[in-house]
């Protein structure tokens, strides 16, 4: 089946019939390009998406005041909640076997200097802990750590942007810059994935903003880290004990719902995910869609082109042709065409999809590409089919009695 | 060589059955040249398609050069085929995409003859019939009598025990067909046993018997004195 004689006479009808060497070719290879470019777009979007929404933490919850709207305990209605250091104290001590880490947030804006330059930012007091809810990435220095907060130090960590603006290609790493009238020494810049805003921010010790602020101690809001392994369940569990936790210490009515707010990004999170997994259920309909298309392209070829031989292979069976050797020859010609055809195509789709890159990052579609094994295994099943499909015509060519196949004009 | 005993076919044409050969007795010897005659309808292809196995019969017995044909399996028709028979036909059945030469190799490379030997047997075959120069071209580019001559060709390449020739001239001009004709006779020459099917009388009476066919039986059977078709070649 397989000596060099029969490749021989294979090459040779190849050869010789090179519009439908063409055509199943073409058919296999655009298939495959298709698939292979469609599903790579698909993954592109879902990048794109995963570059939206992934650039903070999910395993935490925002907390943000409010005022009440229902009187409770003595309580008037329409007061405004405020949360404390302690809160935070209290919170890691009650429900520690959920709470991974606590940070407060005290946003404020203000006139940022250095020497010539000057800029509005916005400026964020936090704990150390910020760095894992924020996905901070450092590029150079270091973040704010438990001492900064112990010492109230007048340490900034600014973007990447900030650095940018202000200092140009300089080292800022060391200078005092000034903050809203006040001189803070940089220790640290970072990075964020979470777009151009994220890199305007400047970061200080929660506790040297309160000291300006005439010694506080209150926080404007607050971020719930959570072990991760607790999972969604975990999470939703969390979300209401921490309701049940701050109402009480914060005399809230359990019927109110406007003293505080808690953002679950765990229940986003789900969303997100049951979004995207709709995506990729779209993409792989599409691509299913396209092998199927592709498939029945190449079974009508197999039947045209065993329709078009049949004269030609009665004369081979009255020559002395078994079944077998019509069957074989039809096949492996088949076989061979789409193989070479099929990774043809593949290649050419992942060159496409290298090509574009990012070009298509104003569409949606951020770095497609497509699994090397996913792109095998469709050109794998798209010659296979091919065979299949071949296999059936093929097998009925080969029973045709001879003198039928020569009397078909 | 040939051995037929009382050979039945008939054709299923829907409800009806159309009864072709009804009960042929006939045999062929060693180096026979036989045209089989019959009007159309007369059942002369039906019986050179069973005597050639392209066909099956339905009742009586074929031994060819002392095998039994019968109940074949399509794997070992061919095998016979292709050992035992040479065909010629009507419409020359050359595969048009091949050369000359190697539609003359075809039947070798399904006898697993190797590809140089087959090579030469072809350009041997293709000189025998006067076409060696022609080797290289495809079929498209011949003229009739060569297509057929280049099927003859094709046929001897095989070194059948028996030629088998459906209506060989019937495509052809008189002039053409008496060279294919002398061709034919010069191989029957050589030793080798052929059958012709023929409506031509002409032709029928260069063999060296002629078998009457009419309505699926034979109705004559005769040895006569070969015309020899030389005397019309130039």
């Amino acid at each position: 089946m397989f000596s060099r004689d029969n490749w021989k006479e294979i090459f040779e009808t190849i050869q010789k019939n090179k519009l439908r060497t063409f055509l199943s070719g073409f058919t296999v290879a655009l298939g495959i390009l298709i698939f292979v470019v469609l599903f790579g777009m698909g993954n592109g979007l879902i990048n794109t998406f995963d570059d939206f929404f992934g650039d903070d933490a999910t395993n935490v919850l925002y907390v943000f005041p409010g005022r009440t709207t229902i009187p409770y305990k003595g309580y008037k209605s329409n007061r405004t909640i405020e949360f404390d250091n302690s809160d935070l104290v209290d919170i890691e001590k009650n429900l520690a076997m959920f709470v991974e880490y606590t940070t407060p947030r005290i946003t404020r804006s203000g006139l940022v200097k250095y020497k010539n330059e000057s800029n509005n930012y916005t400026t964020r007091a936090v704990g150390p802990a910020h760095q894992y809810a924020e996905k901070t990435i450092m590029m150079k220095g270091r973040y704010l750590n438990n001492e900064d907060i112990k010492n109230r130090t007048k340490y900034v960590v600014i973007g990447r942007l900030v650095e940018q603006d202000l200092f140009g290609s300089n080292n800022s790493i060391g200078e005092y810059i000034d903050v809203a009238g006040i001189a803070f020494k940089v220790i640290g810049v970072f990075q964020d994935e979470g777009g151009d805003n994220e890199e305007r921010l400047i970061y200080m010790p929660y506790t040297t903003r309160q000291l300006i602020e005439k010694n506080t101690d209150k926080i404007d809001q607050f971020i719930v880290g959570f072990k991760p392994e607790i999972g969604y369940v975990g999470a939703m569990a969390l979300d209401k004990s921490l309701n049940r936790f701050i109402k009480e210490k914060k005399h809230i009515s359990p019927e109110d719902q406007n003293g505080f707010f808690i953002r679950n990004v765990a229940d986003q999170l789900k969303q997100n995910q049951q979004f995207a997994r709709v995506l990729q259920i779209i993409v792989a309909f599409v691509a299913f869609g396209t092998i199927i298309a592709g498939i029945i392209g190449i079974s009508n070829i197999m039947v045209f082109v065993v329709k078009e031989r049949t004269k030609e292979l009665g004369i081979r069976k009255a020559l002395g042709a078994t079944p077998r050797s019509v069957i074989s020859s039809i096949l492996l010609e088949s076989v061979f065409i789409t193989t070479i055809s099929g990774f043809i195509g593949m290649i050419l789709g992942i060159a496409i999809l290298n090509f574009m890159g990012d070009k298509l990052k104003d569409y949606f579609i951020t770095n497609p590409f497509i699994d090397m094994t996913m792109a095998i295994s469709a050109t794998v099943l798209l010659i296979l089919f091919g065979a299949i499909a071949g296999y059936i015509p093929a097998k009925r060519a080969a029973e045709i009695k001879p003198i039928v196949a020569l009397r078909d004009e | 060589m040939i051995e037929i005993k009382d050979l039945h076919k008939s054709y299923k044409m829907g409800s009806n059955s159309l009864h072709v050969l009804k009960g042929i007795n006939f045999s062929v010897e060693d180096g026979e040249l036989v045209a089989i005659m019959g009007s159309s309808g007369s059942g002369k292809s039906t019986l050179l398609n069973i005597l050639g196995m392209l066909d099956e019969l339905d009742e009586g017995s074929y031994t060819l050069d002392g095998v039994p044909i019968k109940n074949m399996n399509e794997t070992k028709a061919a095998q016979y085929r292709n050992k035992f028979l040479g065909f010629v036909f009507q419409s020359f059945n050359l595969i048009n995409y091949k050369t000359a030469a190697e539609n003359v190799a075809l039947p070798l490379y399904y006898q697993k003859v190797g590809r140089k030997e087959r090579q030469e047997k072809a350009l041997k075959y293709l000189e025998q019939v006067g076409l060696r120069e022609w080797a290289g071209h495809l079929p498209s580019e011949l003229s009739g009598g060569q297509k057929q001559r280049v099927a003859i060709a094709r046929a001897m390449a095989a070194e059948p025990k028996v030629l088998l020739a459906d209506e060989p001239t019937g495509a052809l001009d008189s002039k053409t067909s008496y060279e294919v004709m002398d061709l034919i006779q010069k191989i029957n020459d050589a030793g080798n046993t052929i059958l012709i099917v023929t409506h031509e009388p002409d032709i029928a009476k260069m063999c060296k018997r002629i078998v009457h066919l009419k309505d699926g039986i034979i109705i004559e059977d005769e040895k006569i004195t070969q015309v020899r078709a030389a005397q019309y070649v130039q």
